[in-house]
């Protein structure tokens, strides 16, 4: 279950914003990508997850091993926190979610509707999710946004269980989550051409 | 796939969900109708398929914007698109969790609707033989322009305008089907008509809506 990217560079809008970049997640290693907004994290990392196409180089990962989690969490409002979980489990073909809800300490909260949950309690309930997915990679956008240091702490918690059971992580964040991980800061990978005056095309014509 | 459909039947049902928006238009419609066309019966049989066909049609497009819009701005989209679930089987889900909140609704209450437009009693049968044929076309179409059209903000107007010349082959014959059965004529023309148009986009469309929602979630 490694996780190669080779010379990959990625495109927003049509536009390379990054480039030339590589790197390797082996089996419990995580890599947390760093760099100033805008640079494309978010790209990169929706590329790695196979939401699109690289613009150029390759990436390399086994067939349905990546889990992702983006900035909004996927809930429904109308379903209870336990139902939301249910789903993914469901989803991918999974039967335990008790790990998930005693993991984020969701427990006192299983039955509340997740509209009435705080942004923070949503983003536990978010990243519970990535424990219902049995998948062995990790691509996590912003994580810990809207958790306090309590509940940061529990996210720490759970990738470090989840490296030690030789799963990997690639990560976008800002907090330092005190693990013992390698850090890639994408500014110097920068695409030449990047910042082109496209931004908004798409909603001109709309 | 089944966790998929369970829970968007679910949400439909829950608070906000929708599921009453087809079917009160539906009534709407034909309520208002008699008022407007005047009590002249002749008349209100002649035209009943006919508006009861343009009803149904009009209370489904009603809600499409919903199929893939909420899961789109929720992530629920990016995140099923990661997940094992192949796309073309999730719009599929989709288009057939609508039919039942939407379609199916429809079918059982034309008949009572029926009533209301001074339907003849041996137009009923293919009233609700023609819906229950027609709206599942109506219902993957939909999707279709759903998928073409979601991260599009407030895109229902679009998402109509590109999905209404697509489903006028299934209103001429559904139209068609119900107003030679309530005139007691030959149904096997549009009838097969109709059929072939709704096994042809069950079969065809899921995979262009699969291809235009993975082009639209890059």
């Amino acid at each position: 279950m490694i996780l190669r990217v080779k010379d990959v560079s990625v495109a927003r809008g049509g536009v390379a914003v990054l480039e030339g970049l590589s790197f390797e997640i082996n089996p419990g290693q995580a890599l947390i990508v760093k760099g100033p907004n805008g640079v494309g994290k978010t790209t990169l990392l929706r590329t790695v997850a196979g939401l699109q196409p690289p613009f150029k180089g390759q990436v390399e990962a086994p067939e349905e091993a990546v889990a992702y989690a983006a900035h909004s969490d996927g809930l429904k409002t109308m379903l209870s926190v336990e139902e939301n979980l249910r789903f993914w489990a469901d989803v991918f073909g999974q039967s335990d979610i008790e790990k998930a809800i005693q993991a984020f300490d969701l427990v006192e909260l299983r039955s509340r509707l997740a509209g009435s949950l705080s942004a923070g309690q949503k983003r536990r309930l978010g990243l519970a999710r990535l424990l219902v997915t049995g998948r062995p990679i990790w691509v996590l956008d912003e994580p810990t946004v809207s958790l306090d240091t309590a509940s940061v702490q529990l996210f720490a918690d759970a990738v470090r269980a989840h490296l030690a059971e030789g799963g990997s992580a690639l990560l976008a964040t800002h907090i330092d989550l005190g693990l013992d991980v390698t850090m890639l800061d994408v500014g110097p990978f920068r695409a030449k051409q990047g910042d082109a005056p496209i931004s908004g095309y798409d909603e001109a014509f709309l | 796939m089944k966790a998929l459909l369970l829970r968007d039947l679910k949400l439909a049902f829950r608070a906000g969900g929708g599921f009453g928006l087809g079917i009160a238009f539906f009534l709407i419609v034909v309520i208002l109708v008699p008022f407007s066309v005047g009590p002249e019966s002749g008349l209100l049989t002649k035209i009943a398929p006919g508006v009861l066909w343009l009803g149904a049609l009009l209370a489904c497009l009603l809600s499409l914007d919903r199929i893939l819009a909420l899961d789109w701005e929720d992530g629920t989209l990016d995140l099923v698109a990661t997940s094992p679930l192949p796309l073309e089987g999730v719009v599929s889900v989709k288009a057939l969790a609508h039919w039942i909140t939407t379609g199916v609704p429809l079918v059982v209450a034309a008949p009572v609707f029926g009533v209301l437009l001074n339907l003849p009693p041996q137009g009923f049968v293919w009233l609700v033989a023609s819906l229950a044929l027609g709206t599942p076309a109506l219902s993957v179409i939909g999707t279709f322009g759903a998928a073409l059209t979601v991260g599009i903000k407030r895109g229902g107007l679009l998402l109509s305008l590109l999905i209404l010349p697509l489903y006028v082959p299934t209103l001429i014959f559904g139209a068609e089907l119900a107003r030679r059965g309530a005139e007691g004529q030959d149904v096997t023309t549009p009838l097969l008509m109709l059929a072939g148009i709704t096994f042809g986009v069950i079969a065809l469309l899921p995979f262009a809506s699969a291809l235009v929602l993975r082009m639209n979630l890059r």
